[in-house]
């Protein structure tokens, strides 16, 4: 299913961020969304994803979504397998989260407690916990915020494998994770 | 294990400070030694009414911490809910909060009979501190979460425990480990107001009429101890519960 997004417009007080934003995102593709900080990115994937409303226009939208918030939205005081189970329910065993963890750098961290980790690990778990949702439509907001260059490019393959097939939104002003990831990208003003 | 060690030295600092204060003073009316008052509780122990008294105290304020978990919880629960509700129990709590356990247990007496007097006393100092503690908790909530856990349709049951409950846990932790042992207190001492028959609060009673100063010390240890042994037990319970709530 597309995700089309008709005449959108936000404003917060007199500072307009969006002004008539029409865009239809295809089904299984994967679009970047690009631009200054403070063009208005972030606003416009909250109004996609549907946690803000827009002043006027319209979103049609899956129902299955999954997202990486810009904060990582995560229960500190549960482990990281509870926060992904949290959202997947039993559908992984704990093995099978504990394997998916080893991938992304956090081997043998499963069971450690989201405020003790440091804003990397927080930000590989929201984003493992937003790629074993279920999910037809993926919204990432900065996913990779925070990695080192190495541990980026391994988590970015890995997002890349995880995504196919999947419409994926993904804001990033970062041009190496733009051109790896994004199949279009939408440059903001 | 040498910051354990550290403490036992220093509780054995002040025993033999104790013991030789006593020595000195000699006068076992004014203060007993410490091996006085061990040898009082091993010749205590063997007789039933010692257990006995033990046994209908903890009953009675446990009871009372118990209803005071849930009432201050309850009442914690609406007050974050419905603005009203907060305006409403605010006064009842400031008064519940600074009105001493003396005028609390002597207008209780009037109402109820002194064997239940140590409930009541529990009840009302356990519940301001739960409510205070609880109502501080829900107003931390992250409003965050609730969106993230709509977004990604967690289920109700799953939804109240990893969002809701694990954010409340803390909070429902250091509040009832603080109540437990003031409600100990309090308890005792409206049983010494009270004397309902058979309960720690009217041993101490009688030994303060009969200066009995061995059996004061004494029975002050074992309420120490059982307090003690309550907030161990009952900590160790919420501990497992917190961990069980981290893993879900």
């Amino acid at each position: 299913m597309d995700i089309i997004a008709s005449d959108i417009s936000k404003s917060f007080g007199d500072n307009r961020v969006l002004s008539d934003f029409s865009r239809v995102f295809r089904e299984g593709s994967i679009t970047a969304v690009t631009g200054a900080s403070g063009c208005g990115k972030s606003t416009l994937l909250s109004v996609l994803m549907g946690i803000l409303a827009p002043d006027s226009g319209s979103v049609i939208r899956p129902e299955r979504i999954s997202a990486v918030f810009q904060e990582n939205r995560l229960c500190e005081n549960l482990t990281i397998s509870a926060n992904i189970r949290l959202v997947t329910g039993k559908r992984y065993s704990l093995s099978e989260i504990s394997g998916e963890l080893a991938v992304i750098g956090l081997a043998g961290c499963e069971n450690k407690a989201v405020r003790e980790l440091s804003g990397g690990m927080k930000r590989r778990t929201a984003l493992l916990r937003a790629l074993l949702a279920e999910y037809d439509a993926l919204f990432l907001d900065e996913p990779f915020k925070g990695l080192d260059s190495e541990t980026k490019r391994s988590v970015m393959e890995y997002c890349k494998r995880k995504i196919v097939g999947k419409t994926v939104i993904f804001v990033t002003h970062d041009r190496e994770e733009r051109d790896f990831m994004a199949d279009e990208a939408i440059e903001m003003k | 294990m040498k910051k354990r060690v550290i403490t036992i030295l220093c509780v054995l600092f002040w025993l033999i400070v104790w013991q030789l204060g006593a020595m000195a003073l000699n006068q076992k009316i004014l203060l007993v030694t410490p091996v006085e008052v061990v040898r009082r509780i091993a010749e205590l122990a063997p007789k039933p009414d010692f257990w006995s008294s033990i046994a209908f105290s903890s009953g009675k304020i446990l009871l009372g911490f118990a209803m005071g978990l849930a009432g201050g919880t309850g009442l914690a629960l609406l007050s974050g809910k419905f603005s009203f509700a907060r305006q409403l129990f605010s006064p009842l709590v400031s008064v519940l909060k600074s009105v001493p356990v003396a005028s609390f247990t002597i207008l209780a007496l009037i109402w109820i009979s002194s064997k239940d007097l140590s409930v009541l006393v529990s009840f009302l100092i356990c519940v301001p501190i739960v409510y205070t503690n609880m109502l501080e908790g829900l107003d931390s909530l992250d409003p965050k979460l609730k969106t993230m856990a709509e977004l990604f349709h967690i289920p109700p049951w799953r939804r109240f425990v990893g969002v809701y409950l694990s954010q409340l846990l803390p909070y429902f932790r250091s509040a009832s480990g603080l109540a437990i042992g003031l409600c100990w207190k309090s308890g005792v001492a409206a049983e010494v107001i009270g004397i309902p028959n058979g309960s720690i609060g009217e041993k101490l009673y009688m030994s303060k009429v009969y200066l009995e100063t061995a059996d004061l010390f004494a029975w002050t240890l074992v309420i120490i101890l059982v307090s003690r042994l309550c907030e161990e037990i009952f900590t160790a319970f919420v501990k497992l519960l917190v961990k069980r709530v981290e893993r879900m």
